[in-house]
């Protein structure tokens, strides 16, 4: 399949390959302390006092098992470094203190979240580890514990169902990642975080960043949680029929997530086009074949500068052959990306190879070594003209976990889409970060007991959490306002204003509705900061209009006139931008006018001409003349 | 209560029973809170009796109270066994032998369902299955003495590893590790430092501050060192083998009659007081920090002497303490009395009298120092000197643990209070040094800027 860019790709596409999303939110809540100490929250620096190094072991899972990821994770052998600011880091959150008891007011922002998912709740909560050997936490697991599991929102015409809710820790920002040391800033880590699961509902990109909008604008209702960079992030899961579901990290904004995940997509189809080929190839996983050969002696004297240098510096160069491979490598899996880079990724991410280029291949031989070395290579790995070879070179350790590393991923080709967790990169594209973890990742926390959700704490959540926003939009309707507009203002964050100027000032429902929920966003795009207003002036404007005392279209102009320049009345700018509604005698004199000027142009149709008297009528009483009765006058006078 | 409801009493009890369905049942489960689909896990005895703990689908555990569930129905059933993979251990004959002996503590451990806590676990294969790097150390033999926390170890089970060890050592090994939990690994150092002597091997104690079920755990790197401690060292003593620093770079080895557990959670807990210690050890090298320790010797030749008399007692002074504590004790048949008190050795006036009583009762008392660092010196103060007067000596600079099981040694072997002072300051492995040297005191002072100068420098 040729690649197509998400906005030329139509929407049968997504259909056709089972495209199937899901949403995992990380919304950080507004307390004052982080979640299992006493540290203050949301407390950002980048200085530190002290500096502890660790390594991360895995162990296993509470039935027994191994979690895939943390074992790829030990082979990368980091050494973790963490940076230690004493004002906003204790001894708790760098593993040298048990926990605490959870933070309470955490957890009653949580269940009120819970409600608003329409969860079915959980009676007992139980604070478990979810494993990350990463290094991003210093315990190496996350202490997570689960508040209420399927749950929905509506959506269009449906709903999206939401799988659980979690209340957990917030963990190291990461400051640089290079070859085997990995260091981290621990200040935002431990503060308290709502993820958020939906199902895998979403069928279409654009599905996914409107869910994604609605989740994040629906935990902003209530007010308590926080905002800023970094305080809401999401993850996006991402699957398309035949394969298997990866997650991509990182997602910075909610505008990226449709290209991406169509990207994904993409590359998911690309791989099962590849596995099926291995399969006509008759290359199953069973009939998989590969090996590997040092060819540091043979490749000695090449003068493809990577390795020429890797060897100067007495380090090892290993080919590996992929039987039944051959030109399998190039294909395409995504905008300027080709298969190859998933054989490169992991190497860079698993045997800690990060300098690119850090791989070659005999699928794109071109611009590295010379077709001599390339046949020396084949040669002494034995390959025919069918099988694909793919070179690295490190140190002994590290281009030994890297050969091994290419045969593991290349025998997962033969299976499809490897469950990875994947890093969203700049041009829109993933890069390969982990395996993705699965449940056998789930450990129980033996610090903590069991903690009851007790009927008062949700009694207590139900009596402040906000009016759900569809609940909201269809009491928009009912006053009357259009079905989009009461959409868009429900999740807008100036629904409150609108609800309370709207009582006051007796306002139309529609037009105030508009204003609110087009021309605001549209003012806070121009960083004019609508809170400036004050309800009072708000209120006194919709009034005005309302008594005929201003048109409609003069309420625009007051406001930015106000947020423009210094303080004063609603009155004062109507006055002094002059835009009491005009005189008879005013709108008969600009029409009359105008018709003058009209005199002798000679126009196409008579709409061009009720354009043009419109036009210069409302140069001169813009905001202060009702359109569509001006349209009405100048229509009867045409006819006339 | 059978295992088919393990850890589960009314009224949760009645509710599985109820609807038929027991622990590790694959249940639906409906309530008024909704519906949950799970395996059913059992329950902590130390947690109420209302709930239900399910294992969900996603790997999260929770909590339904009983009477919210309105029906049960098992579609399955999966008991889940919690083990690390075994794995034969490999002889290498190049290697040394090295014995570990197992008395509990978590530096091997699994889940406890019953108690919702860690408890150890322990077999070669289970070492090799979790730390396989023990296999390039060493030839690894254990043997489970005890599976107890630390806390629970008692003169019976010092008794019982003494015993032990003797026999390891005679049959030939090159080292001794010995698990421990951490909170009396330093009791327990000090009286096998008393028990076994003149040892010709590396006996080494390790456990761990971070249970080993956790990625970030110190046991596997603790174990390490001390492995190769007891098999490559040439230090011939019973030592503490933990972590130097917090970070995951050095373990030090503790002479164990010198050292003592500094904080309750911090990987870097163990500190020798008063003194430094004998070496750090990472895991290709020991690196002494000192030259007066006993060597590895290719003889056979341990003296294990294991006497010991349980009837003694640590009494930690505090002001206003009235005398009829140490008349209790004396009561109660006690036959030695450690006092931690204060600054040089001191307690109040009103104790001098039951003192006095204890002393005439032939009770042995030694005064050891509650600022845990620095010698009790009792000629300075009066007070000093109308206690010993009274028959209680100094234990000059022996840590109040330690002088406790050294009491208790003493005393197994004489009641003749002569005898017992004698032995007590006759010092067998340096449990009293002649001198404190300056950087045997070093509690530096956080926040003085160049103290947080030199922090910044290194790794904590």
């Amino acid at each position: 399949m040729k690649y197509t860019p998400f906005l030329e790709t139509p929407a049968s596409f997504y259909e056709e390959v089972g495209f199937m999303s899901g949403l995992e939110i990380h919304q950080q809540l507004l307390t004052k302390k982080k979640l299992f100490c006493r540290c203050p929250a949301g407390i950002y620096s980048r200085k530190w006092d002290a500096e502890i190094l660790r390594h991360m072991r895995p162990t296993l899972s509470e039935l027994g098992e191994y979690d895939g990821t943390a074992l790829m994770e030990f082979k990368t052998r980091k050494e973790i470094i963490y940076h230690i600011n004493k004002e906003t880091v204790c001894t708790y959150e760098f593993d040298d203190t048990p926990p605490f008891e959870i933070n309470e007011e955490a957890l009653d922002i949580a269940a009120g979240m819970a409600l608003l998912l329409n969860l079915n709740m959980v009676s007992e909560l139980h604070i478990s580890r979810k494993q990350y050997l990463d290094g991003s936490i210093p315990t190496g697991f996350q202490r997570t514990t689960i508040l209420g599991v399927d749950g929905w929102i509506p959506y269009g015409d449906g709903k999206i169902r939401i799988r659980q809710l979690g209340l957990e820790e917030d963990a190291c920002r990461e400051i640089s990642d290079e070859g085997h040391v990995r260091t981290y800033i621990t200040d935002r880590l431990g503060m308290p975080l709502i993820e958020t699961v939906t199902y895998p509902d979403m069928k279409r990109p654009h599905d996914v960043a409107a869910v994604a909008e609605i989740l994040r604008r629906l935990a902003r209702a209530t007010g308590r949680v926080r905002t800023g960079p970094g305080a809401a992030r999401e993850d996006v899961n991402v699957s398309v029929r035949g394969g298997t579901r990866c997650e991509i990290k990182g997602v910075s904004s909610i505008k990226r997530i449709p290209a991406l995940v169509h990207n994904e997509a993409f590359r998911q189809v690309a791989l099962l086009e590849i596995r099926d080929e291995l399969s006509r190839r008759g290359i199953t996983p069973e009939r998989f074949s590969s090996s590997e050969t040092d060819l540091t002696e043979k490749l000695g004297k090449t003068k493809y500068l990577p390795i020429f240098q890797a060897v100067e510096q007495g380090k090892r160069v290993i080919g590996v052959v992929l039987r039944g491979f051959d030109g399998l490598l190039r294909h395409s899996t995504g905008p300027g990306r080709s298969f190859f880079q998933e054989f490169s990724d992991r190497v860079r991410v698993v045997a800690c190879l990060d300098m690119l280029p850090n791989a070659v291949t005999t699928d794109l031989p071109d611009g590295n070594l010379s077709p001599e070395s390339w046949k020396a290579a084949r040669n002494a790995l034995g390959a025919g003209s069918s099988d694909a070879v793919v070179i690295v070179w490190g140190s002994r350790e590290d281009a030994a976990t890297a050969a091994s590393e290419i045969a593991l991923r290349a025998r997962d080709a033969t299976k499809g889409v490897p469950n990875e967790t994947r890093q969203a990169m700049h041009d829109g594209t993933t890069g390969f970060e982990r395996v993705l973890p699965g449940p056998d990742r789930m450990y129980p926390d033996t610090d903590l007991p069991p903690k009851a959700l007790a009927d008062e704490r949700v009694d207590r959540a139900r009596a402040w959490i906000p009016e759900a926003p569809w609940a909201r939009a269809g009491r928009y309707r009912e006053m009357g306002v259009p079905a989009e507009i009461a959409g868009k203002l429900a999740i807008s964050p100036y629904s409150k204003v609108f609800d309370v100027v709207q009582a006051r000032s007796a306002a139309d429902p529609g037009f105030a509705a508009r204003i609110f929920a087009e021309r605001f966003p549209y003012l806070k795009r121009h960083k004019l900061d609508t809170s400036a207003l004050g309800e009072d002036l708000l209120v006194k404007l919709f009034s005005m209009v309302r008594k005929k005392a201003i048109h409609k279209d003069a309420v625009m102009k007051v406001i930015i006139r106000c947020l423009c320049g210094c303080g004063g009345t609603a009155e004062d700018f109507v006055k002094e931008l002059n835009l009491h509604p005009a005189s008879e005698g005013e709108i008969e004199a600009a029409l009359a006018g105008a018709r003058d000027e009209a005199t002798g142009v000679r126009f196409q149709s008579p709409a061009a001409e009720r354009r043009y008297l419109m036009g210069r009528i409302m140069s001169v009483l813009r905001g202060r003349v009702d359109g569509a009765d001006l349209a009405m006058r100048i229509a009867g006078g045409s006819q006339t | 209560m059978t295992d088919t409801y393990k850890g589960y009493r009314d009224p949760a009890l009645a509710t599985l029973k109820n609807f038929g369905v027991r622990v590790w049942s694959d249940v639906e489960v409906e309530s008024t809170r909704g519906s949950f689909i799970g395996i059913i896990l059992p329950r902590s005895e130390t947690a109420d009796a209302s709930h239900v703990v399910l294992k969900l689908r996603n790997g999260y555990n929770v909590g339904l109270r009983h009477d919210t569930i309105t029906a049960m129905r098992e579609a399955g059933y999966k008991e889940a066994h919690y083990k690390i993979p075994e794995k034969q251990f490999p002889f290498d004959p190049g290697k040394p032998k090295v014995k570990l002996l197992g008395t509990g503590g978590t530096i091997a451990s699994r889940l406890d369902y019953r108690t919702g806590a860690v408890i150890p676990a322990f077999s070669p294969g289970e070492l090799y299955g979790s730390v396989p790097e023990l296999a390039d150390v060493c030839n690894l033999e254990t043997e489970k003495l005890y599976g107890v926390f630390s806390e629970n170890m008692a003169p019976e089970q010092w008794i019982g590893t003494a015993k032990a060890i003797g026999r390891e050592i005679e049959k030939g090994v090159d080292g001794i590790v010995i698990g421990h939990g951490t909170d009396t690994m330093a009791h327990t150092a000090a009286i096998l430092s008393f028990m076994v002597q003149d040892s010709p091997v590396p006996i080494v104690m390790v456990g761990s501050q971070r249970s080993s079920d956790r990625p970030s755990s110190d046991a596997a790197m603790n174990l390490i060192h001390a492995a190769f401690t007891a098999g490559y060292s040439d230090i011939a003593e019973v030592m503490i083998c933990m972590f130097g620093p917090t970070s995951d770079q050095y373990g030090l080895l503790h002479r164990g009659t010198r050292v003592r557990k500094m904080h309750s959670s911090y990987r870097s807990t163990f500190r020798t007081i008063s003194d430094i210690p004998i070496a750090m050890v990472d895991r290709k090298k020991v690196t002494p920090l000192r030259q007066d320790y006993k060597r590895r010797r290719k003889d056979r030749n341990v003296k294990i002497d294991t006497a010991f008399e349980e009837k003694v007692s640590i009494v930690y002074y505090y002001p206003n303490m009235s005398p009829d504590i140490i008349d209790a004790l004396v009561d109660n048949g006690y036959r030695g009395i450690v006092i931690a008190g204060t600054g040089l050795g001191h307690v109040n006036k009103p104790l001098y009298p039951a003192l006095a009583r204890a002393h005439k009762k032939g009770v042995a008392m030694c005064m050891a120092v509650q600022t845990i660092w620095g010698f009790a010196q009792m000629y300075v103060y009066e007070t000093g000197r109308e206690i010993m007067e009274l028959g209680v000596f100094p234990a000059s600079n022996m840590l109040t643990e330690v002088a406790y099981v050294k009491l208790g040694w003493t005393l197994g072997h004489t009641r003749d209070l002569a005898e017992v002072e004698r032995i007590m300051l006759t010092p067998i492995n340096g449990e009293i040094t002649e001198r404190e040297p300056h950087n045997g005191y070093l509690v530096l002072q956080g926040g003085i800027p160049e103290v947080e100068a030199f922090i910044k420098s290194y790794r904590k």
